[in-house]
Formats: structure tokens, C-alpha cells, sequence
């Protein structure tokens, strides 16, 4: 792999350094390495009994009648529940993050393939299982509703009579942008281009699946919940909401999290169970879902049709984009984004281009499948919004015979429009997107390939070179504009210097791989000087942490790292005041140098942030008014999102024997502002790139029209593989963020959302011989192979 | 059904069911919960092994049949407080994230790098392709084996 970022000075295009300690090894891994993980399912309590959970085996059934009884008469069975039970308890449904509701166990119908029936709990993982095949559940089968395009029918049976006066599969209808000028700017345009875009369902798929151990100590009335939360300071907070449980009594640990993606961020009807289970038995209750349940029950994401339509003068000046989408939420509205957003931040569909006018018009319906609409791998639908303009940008540069770089170089927002704002109200904070494309093209010898590709054309053969440039959104987000169920989404951050100047930092977010143990550490380390290894990043329980959202839609290191820095500046500026009492000069007359106080123009002069916290601490005057000991804690609310962004190539062969896609390189310059630690960083672009792989190539949830799941197993939902992915050619560029106070943007999910359209662009490229313009993900063999076939075979 | 077997060098005997896995025999009756329970269709590989020095998927294997064979997993790749190559390779190129794939990925990588001391990026891809992972987009792993490749205590690869 080529790691630009290693090239020699000068190379660069800026004079960045990376903040405290760059490229260091990660904190966590000497316990991951010797297999000390702790993750959910490795918590073994003693007396902990374990909850299985029965689902319904069809997408839509009215339920007749629940028999439990020999199940109950199971030797090692201790409890077994039903809806109707938890009706009793008031717990059968419970709010979901966007306001509507879920059932935790079925009491009327069942709505999606896979939904929780009952739960058994039992003495061991096996005898659990075994009672559940004792359930005898008489379902009343009803047609159900598998075609989004059908949903809205008159006539389709209403999948949520629950709700009251439902009469149809209406979910809600938004709108962003201006219709009329939009529509005035197309009606005048030289060229109009519009496509039909499938974003299919997909999902996040951790290899570690979701699970929970609830503890519930019947003396005291405290619960301790293991789970596998994203979010566990929110999750706490619901639960004793719904639960009804004293919100001082629910402690939230997320230990290791074996991957997230957005799949941890919602609370799902296992974790309920598993609480209700040790209320009801007084023993800790370990729920863990197998992968099948993981696939076909925990949140999907995207599920998106879109229309795309482009308007564009005939030498290829953007002026307008406008969409119409319609969005499959499956059987509860379960998606995750802040409240006032419930088509998350698809309003970044107008990319990364000047435009004069835009609008989208949108309607999520319900459907007999999985709830969801997660955030997998990217902030809140942007990863649909990028898709769209990219590949519909990718068919207008088709039409207009365009080169698709030239195309969108030329429509590129320009350095000195930042801040700025889009005909949908983004306000984005800081961008140079030339200069990024142009080191895409540079490490991918762009020209040439262009060369190449025409002289393989020539003999018939299949390469594809496809381009993507994004605008992410992330870091949510300001709190007058952003809460989840109306928590506001800033988060806090507590710093505490030790008398022997080490250090422990408390973040409300919760790592699932991304190396907050590691990155946070270097942050703070580079505000205070002390040495990262000398900082514990503590983080993922809630009685130990200061309250905040959680980590997913990227924001950890916008929301939660901008906190860790101001809240290491705010414990450097009471340091400053006891330096100057220690050295006995005024504070005006002290300057910092990484790690100590100097006395101006007397370097020899100096105390160190260890000697200042062993005097914070010590015996002694302090100065008038300062405190004894060294910490410091704040709740960041963010002024804004970051707008990371970054250009993506990618080259694909296709065997015109079996149609098999193969990406040959994917180069993947991003610019995520200031970078903490770039080893880090590259690893989140890595992984991201794979998801692409998958999302474009692989991966899809699909059904039957009776709502069975297609993709319910690893067999069934294929992830990439070693085989399946190049090794990555990663390069970068800074444009710091303004409002950040150490510049830095979120980069964990840029490469989800950047790399599919880059892929399907590449695709759609090597199949330019055949006339096709668009052709929809995955694009597996099979689908390729149609999209081959019927037009005229490439020239030999 | 009582069954011994030897698991990281000390013979262990215990009662269980005829059907119980060798995976949760591994991590809910020994306690070594390095060994990663990730589908029900042998397609993740978090839960890779060594059976006889050969490594296996260890949600396929019966505890009953691993009777009277011997097993390793990841809690002994360090040995007398030295870590293995592959550990250190992991750790020095980024092989990991998460950490739920790491052990198996490492139980694999080890005995690739046994028989076949300097193996090519091909090779590693092939050695893993019976394994996911979901957060490394693998470029890092392969690294990490070659990394362990080239610093083997003895230039013959052996563990
Ligand atoms: S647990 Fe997935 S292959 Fe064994
Ligand atoms: S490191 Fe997370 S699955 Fe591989």
C-alpha cells in the first residue's frame, strides 16, 4: 500500500504535524492480543441464568393463541414470558428513537419475520433454546406488505393497527429546499438527467452481535446492565424511562465492544427481555443473539428508492439537483437520528457542488420487515445522499460525453465560499476540494489509466474507473437543533491530574474499535503535555463517566474530542495560576511549552505540569481563590457539524465470462481537518472502503414476497473478505474545522459513505460498451451479467 | 459425557452434554473467552482454534470430539511472558480494531506462518478467507503477518 503521508516533506501541501505523539501504537491492544478482551458475552456472574428469545418464523400473522406450559415444565427452565406478561408489567412496547413504537414481545400480531414472541430464560444457553422449540404459538397468517412500492396502495393491510386510527403504511412525508425554483431552474436548463437509484438494505453486521447481562439486585433495587451499547449514558436514561427505575439505580457498562456501525446505537427488545427476566428471577440474565437474529432483527440500514434528477448547462455547470425518495422503514419507525431530522441529514444530497436551487421531497412508509434505518457507518443517511449525487453527477458526465473528474472539478464549491451554505440550509464549515481530487488523481495516475482503459476497450476487455468526491456531515450536534427523544447531543468530558502528574480522563462516548483509548490520550496529551501512556481514558459506564450521547454519526472526535481538549485547556489555565505562585511571577509572565509553565525570557525558570500537580495537591499555599487539586469538567455542545470530505478512485475488471467485478486499486484521499493519530485514521479509511466493497458488490437484505429474509445468515449476506478487497492506496489533505478547537473533523465513516458510488461508478464505467448508464448495488455476477445482456457485446 | 483433552498444554476433564460445542466449551466451561463465538453458519472464523496444531473452526468441532486431542487457543500464543511475532505484528501494523476477529485471525496466521515461513500477500489472503473481519479491511493483517514474518525469533519460523 502507498502511504502518502510518509512521503518526505515537501510533498505535502501543507505543513501539518499531527497532534500529540502522531503514528503511536494503541493503548488497548496488549489485552486484545492476548485474547483479554472483555466483551459482553465473556461476563460470567455467578447464579447468571441465560435468555433465548422466540421470534415469529412469518412477516405477518395475528396471534390466536400462546401455549407455555410445557416449556415452564422444562427442568432447567426458570421463567418463560409473553407479551401478554409484560402488558401486565406495562413493558410490551417501548418508544423507539424516532418517536414511534416498538413491541418488545408481540401481544397482537407480528409484524416482521423474526420479531421476539417470548423468552424463555434457563439455566444454560442450550436449555434455553430447547424450551423455546416447547412454545406452541397458533398464528393467524395475514398477507403482508414486502413491496415499499406497494405499501401506500389503498387496499394493502394495514401492518400498525396498533396506532391509533391508522388506516394505511403512512409513516411521514418531508420535504427540504425549494420546489419552485428548483423546478424554474429545470425547466430552463439545457440538459436534465434523471435516474432511478436503489440504495438497498443492508446491514452493519458486527462480528460480535448484540447481547446484554441485566444484574437487578432485588435489596437495593440497582440494575447493572453489560450491553453492547453505543450509547450507554442515553440507553441508561431511556431505561429508566420506560422501565420506570430510578435513573441513580441503572448503571450502563458497554466493556468491549466487538464492532458497532450504528447497530448498538438502538435499545432492541432482547435487552428488555433479559432486564425483565432478572427482575423477575433475581439472578443475572445473559442475552446473546445469535447471527441469524442479528441479521434479521437488529436495525438494517439504508432501504432508500430514489429518484435522482441533474440540471446542467450543455458544457456541464451544475445548477440544480432535486430527488424523490421513497423510504422502507420496515414494521416500526425505529430510525436513528436527531429528532427534528427524520430523514437524518439526507439534506447533503447536494454534495459538494455550487448549485442554484434543490429540493427533495420524501415518504417512509411501513412494511412487514426488520425495523432500523441505523446509522451503519455514517451520519444519519449521508451515506445515501452521497450515493445519489455521485452517481447521478457520474450519468450527467455519461450524457454530456464529460470526463467525471472535469465535471466536477468544474462545479466544485470554491475555498472562498466557506462558510457555506446549501440550497438545503447545511452550513458547511471549511473545504478545498480541488487540491484533494487532485492528489486522487495524482497517486491513482489517473491519465494513464485512462490510456490503459481505452487500449483494453479496444480489445474487448472490461476495466472501469470510477470517481467519487464527498461532503460528509458529522459530529451531531448543536443542541438547539439536535437531540435524540429530547436529550441534547453534547457530551461531557472530565479530566483529573493525579498528585504525581498522571492523569485520568472520563468521556461519555463509548469505543467499539475506533481507539478512543488511544486517540483521546493523545488529545489531551497534546494540550497538557503529559505523556499519553500516562493517561487513563476511561470510558463506556455510566457511573463512571460524565453524561453525553455516545459514539456513532462520526462524533466522537468532533463532539466529545473538542470537549477532552477544552477541558485539558481549562485544567492548563488553573495549572497556570499555581505555576505563577510557584514561581513567583505574574500569570502574564508565564508561557507555555508542551508539558511546562517557563518564566518569559527565563526558560531556566520553569515548573512542570507533574510538579504543578503534586503542589495542587501538596501541602502549602495555593493562590487567593484557587482550589486545592487539578481537574476540570465540561459539557461540549458544538457549534456546528464538521464537514469532512474527500475524493475516492477506483479501478474495476470485469470478466466478460461471468460478469464477476473485481477492484483491481481504490485510492481514497480524505481530508478530515487536523488528524490526531494517522495510523488510526487510516485504519477507520480501510475499513470503511470494505464496507463500500460489500455495500456495492455483496451485501444485501432481501426477501421473498412472503417477508422471508433472504440474508439471514453469513452464508446468505455476504461481507468482503481478504480476497475480496485490494490493498488500499490512502493519501490526505487538511482543511482544518473552524469552530473546533483543534480543527479536527469525524473520519470513521467517511469511506462507507464515499467508496460505493466510486465502485458503482467504476462498474458502470467498464460497462460503457454496452450502453448502460446506471445499474444497481449489489452488483453481484448476476446482476452485472443482466445489465450485459440485450445490448450490443463490447467491440472485440 | 465425561471428556479430556489437553487444552494449552494441561489436560483438562470435564462433564458435558454430547452436543456442546468446543467453542462454548472453551469459553463458558474453561473460562478462556479469547476464543470468539461469531455465527451459527461456520462463515466468521472468530472462533478459529488449533486442534493437533491444525487450525479449525471451533463452532464446528464437538467438545466430545476434541477428546483426547490436543487444543491451543489464543491465551498461549504468549509464552513465558514473551509475546508471539504475530502478537506484536498485530499490535505494530494496526491488525486490529475491534478485537473480536484478532484471536482467530492470529490462531491462523501462526500456523501459516509454520509451515510456510515467508508467505506472500496471496498467500496471507488465502491463509484468512475463511475468516471476517469488519473493521481492518484486512491491508492491515496482512501486514501484521508479514511484519511477524520478518521478525521470527528463529529465521525458520518455528513457534
Ligand atoms: S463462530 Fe463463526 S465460524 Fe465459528
Ligand atoms: S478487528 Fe473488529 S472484526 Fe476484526
Amino acid at each position: 500500500m502507498t502511504t502518502v503521508d510518509e512521503r518526505p516533506a515537501g510533498f505535502e501541501n501543507n505543513d501539518h504535524k499531527p497532534v500529540g505523539h502522531g503514528r503511536m501504537l494503541r493503548k488497548e491492544d496488549p489485552r486484545f492480543i492476548r485474547g483479554k478482551g472483555r466483551y459482553v458475552d465473556d461476563v460470567q456472574l455467578p447464579g447468571m441464568l441465560h435468555c433465548a428469545i422466540l421470534r415469529s418464523p412469518v412477516a405477518h400473522a395475528r396471534i390466536v393463541s400462546i401455549d407455555t406450559t410445557a416449556a415452564e415444565a422444562h427442568p432447567k427452565v426458570k421463567a418463560v414470558v409473553t407479551g401478554a406478561a409484560l402488558t401486565e408489567l406495562g413493558l410490551a412496547w417501548m418508544p423507539t428513537l424516532s418517536g414511534d413504537v416498538q413491541a418488545v414481545l408481540a401481544t397482537d400480531k407480528v409484524r416482521f419475520q423474526g420479531q421476539e414472541v417470548a423468552f424463555v430464560v434457563a439455566e444454560d444457553r442450550y436449555a434455553a433454546r430447547d424450551a423455546l422449540e416447547l412454545i406452541d404459538v397458533e398464528y393467524d397468517v395475514l398477507d403482508p406488505v414486502i413491496d415499499v412500492r406497494r405499501a401506500l396502495e389503498p387496499g394493502a393491510p394495514v401492518i400498525r393497527d396498533d396506532l391509533d386510527g391508522k388506516t394505511d403504511n403512512h409513516i411521514f412525508d418531508w420535504e427540504t429546499g425549494d420546489e419552485a425554483a428548483t423546478e424554474a431552474v429545470f425547466a430552463s436548463a439545457d440538459v436534465v438527467v434523471s435516474e432511478d437509484i436503489v440504495y438497498p438494505r443492508v446491514h452493519p453486521a458486527p462480528m460480535e452481535t448484540c447481547g446484554c447481562v441485566a444484574d437487578y439486585d432485588r435489596i437495593d433495587g440497582r440494575l447493572t446492565l453489560w450491553s453492547t451499547s453505543q450509547a450507554p449514558h442515553a440507553h441508561r436514561t431511556l431505561y429508566a424511562i420506560v422501565a420506570g427505575l430510578p435513573e441513580h439505580k441503572i448503571r450502563v457498562i458497554s466493556p468491549d465492544i466487538g464492532g458497532g456501525f450504528g447497530g448498538k446505537v438502538p435499545i432492541y427488545p432482547g435487552y428488555v427481555c433479559a432486564i425483565v427476566g432478572s427482575i423477575v428471577t433475581g439472578k443475572p440474565v445473559k442475552w446473546m443473539e445469535d447471527r441469524s437474529e442479528n441479521l434479521t432483527s437488529t436495525g438494517f440500514a439504508r432501504d432508500y428508492i430514489m429518484r435522482g434528477e441533474i440540471a446542467a448547462t450543455r458544457d456541464g455547470k451544475i445548477l440544480a439537483v432535486r430527488t424523490n425518495v421513497l423510504a422502507d422503514h420496515g414494521a416500526f419507525n425505529g430510525v436513528a437520528a436527531p429528532v427534528k431530522y427524520p430523514a437524518g441529514f439526507f439534506g447533503v444530497f447536494t454534495g459538494s457542488y455550487d448549485l442554484q436551487a434543490a429540493h427533495c421531497k420524501m415518504t417512509a412508509v411501513y412494511t412487514n420487515k426488520a425495523p432500523g434505518g441505523v446509522a451503519y457507518a455514517c451520519s444519519f443517511r449521508i451515506t445515501e445522499a452521497v450515493y445519489l449525487i455521485e452517481r447521478i453527477v457520474d450519468c450527467l458526465a455519461y450524457e454530456l460525453q464529460m470526463d467525471p473528474v472535469e465535471l466536477r472539478i468544474k462545479n466544485f464549491i470554491q475555498p472562498d465560499q466557506f462558510p457555506y451554505r446549501t440550497k438545503t440550509g447545511w452550513l458547511y464549515d471549511s473545504g478545498d476540494y480541488e487540491p484533494t481530487m487532485r492528489k486522487a488523481l495524482e497517486i491513482a495516475g489517473y491519465d494513464e489509466l485512462r490510456r490503459e482503459q481505452a487500449e483494453r476497450r479496444a480489445c474487448g476487455e472490461l476495466m472501469g474507473i470510477g470517481v467519487s468526491f464527498f461532503t460528509e456531515a458529522v459530529g451531531a450536534g448543536p443542541r438547539k437543533d439536535m437531540d435524540i427523544l429530547g436529550l441534547g447531543m453534547a457530551d461531557g468530558c472530565e479530566l483529573r491530574v493525579h498528585p504525581t502528574g498522571k492523569a485520568v480522563v472520563r468521556l461519555s462516548v463509548q469505543t467499539q474499535g475506533q481507539g478512543h483509548e488511544t486517540t483521546f490520550a493523545q488529545i489531551v496529551a497534546e494540550e497538557i503535555g503529559i505523556p499519553p501512556a500516562d493517561i487513563d481514558v476511561v470510558h463506556g459506564d455510566t457511573d463512571q463517566t460524565p453524561f453525553g450521547l455516545g459514539t456513532y454519526g462520526s462524533r466522537s472526535t468532533p463532539v466529545s474530542g473538542a470537549a477532552a481538549a477544552l477541558v485539558a485547556r481549562k485544567v492548563r489555565d488553573k495549572a497556570r495560576l499555581i505555576a505563577s505562585a510557584m514561581l513567583e511571577v505574574s500569570v502574564a509572565d508565564l508561557e507555555w511549552q508542551k508539558g511546562a509553565f517557563h518564566v518569559k525570557g527565563d526558560p531556566a525558570k520553569s515548573v512542570t505540569i507533574q510538579e504543578i500537580a503534586m503542589r495542587a495537591h501538596g501541602a502549602g499555599d495555593l493562590p487567593e481563590g484557587v482550589e486545592g487539586g487539578l481537574e476540570a469538567q465540561i459539557c461540549y455542545n458544538p457549534e456546528n457539524l464538521t464537514y469532512p470530505h474527500g475524493a475516492y478512485i477506483c479501478v474495476v475488471d470485469i470478466d466478460p465470462g461471468t460478469a464477476q467485478v473485481k477492484v483491481r486499486r481504490f485510492v481514497a484521499v480524505d481530508d478530515c481537518g487536523t488528524r490526531i493519530n494517522p495510523m488510526i485514521i487510516e485504519g477507520q479509511v480501510h475499513r470503511g472502503l470494505t464496507d463500500g466493497v460489500g455495500m456495492a458488490l455483496m451485501e444485501m437484505i432481501a426477501f421473498d414476497e412472503d417477508g422471508n429474509c433472504l440474508g439471514g445468515s453469513l452464508m446468505d449476506y455476504l461481507i468482503p473478505t481478504a480476497l475480496e478487497v485490494p490493498d488500499w492506496e490512502t493519501g490526505f489533505t487538511v482543511t482544518p474545522s473552524p469552530h473546533h478547537p483543534i480543527g479536527a473533523k469525524g473520519v470513521g465513516e467517511s469511506a462507507t459513505v464515499g467508496s460505493p458510488p466510486a465502485i458503482v461508478n467504476a462498474v458502470v464505467d467498464a460497462l460503457k460498451p454496452f450502453g448502460i448508464r446506471h445499474a444497481d448495488m449489489p452488483l453481484t455476477p448476476s446482476r452485472v451479467w443482466d445489465a450485459m445482456r440485450g445490448v450490443p457485446r463490447p467491440p472485440v | 459425557m465425561q471428556v479430556t483433552m489437553t487444552v494449552n498444554g494441561e489436560e483438562v476433564t470435564r462433564e458435558v452434554e454430547g452436543r456442546l460445542l468446543l467453542v462454548h466449551f472453551l469459553r463458558d466451561h474453561l473460562g478462556l473467552t479469547g476464543t470468539h463465538w461469531g455465527c451459527d453458519t461456520s462463515n466468521c472464523g472468530t472462533c478459529v482454534v488449533w486442534l493437533d496444531g491444525e487450525p479449525v473452526k471451533s463452532c464446528t468441532v464437538l467438545a466430545a470430539m476434541a477428546g483426547g486431542h490436543e487444543v491451543r487457543t489464543v491465551e498461549d500464543l504468549e509464552r513465558d511472558g514473551e509475546l508471539d511475532p504475530v502478537q506484536r505484528g498485530f499490535m505494530e501494523c494496526h491488525g486490529l480494531q475491534c478485537g473480536f476477529c484478532t484471536p482467530g485471525m492470529m490462531m491462523t496466521a501462526r500456523a501459516l506462518l509454520d509451515r510456510n515461513p515467508d508467505p506472500s500477500e496471496e498467500e496471507i489472503r488465502e491463509a484468512i478467507s475463511g475468516q471476517i473481519c469488519r473493521c481492518t479491511g484486512y491491508a492491515t493483517i496482512v501486514r501484521s503477518v508479514r511484519w511477524a514474518a520478518a521478525h521470527e525469533a528463529n529465521a525458520g519460523g518455528a513457534a
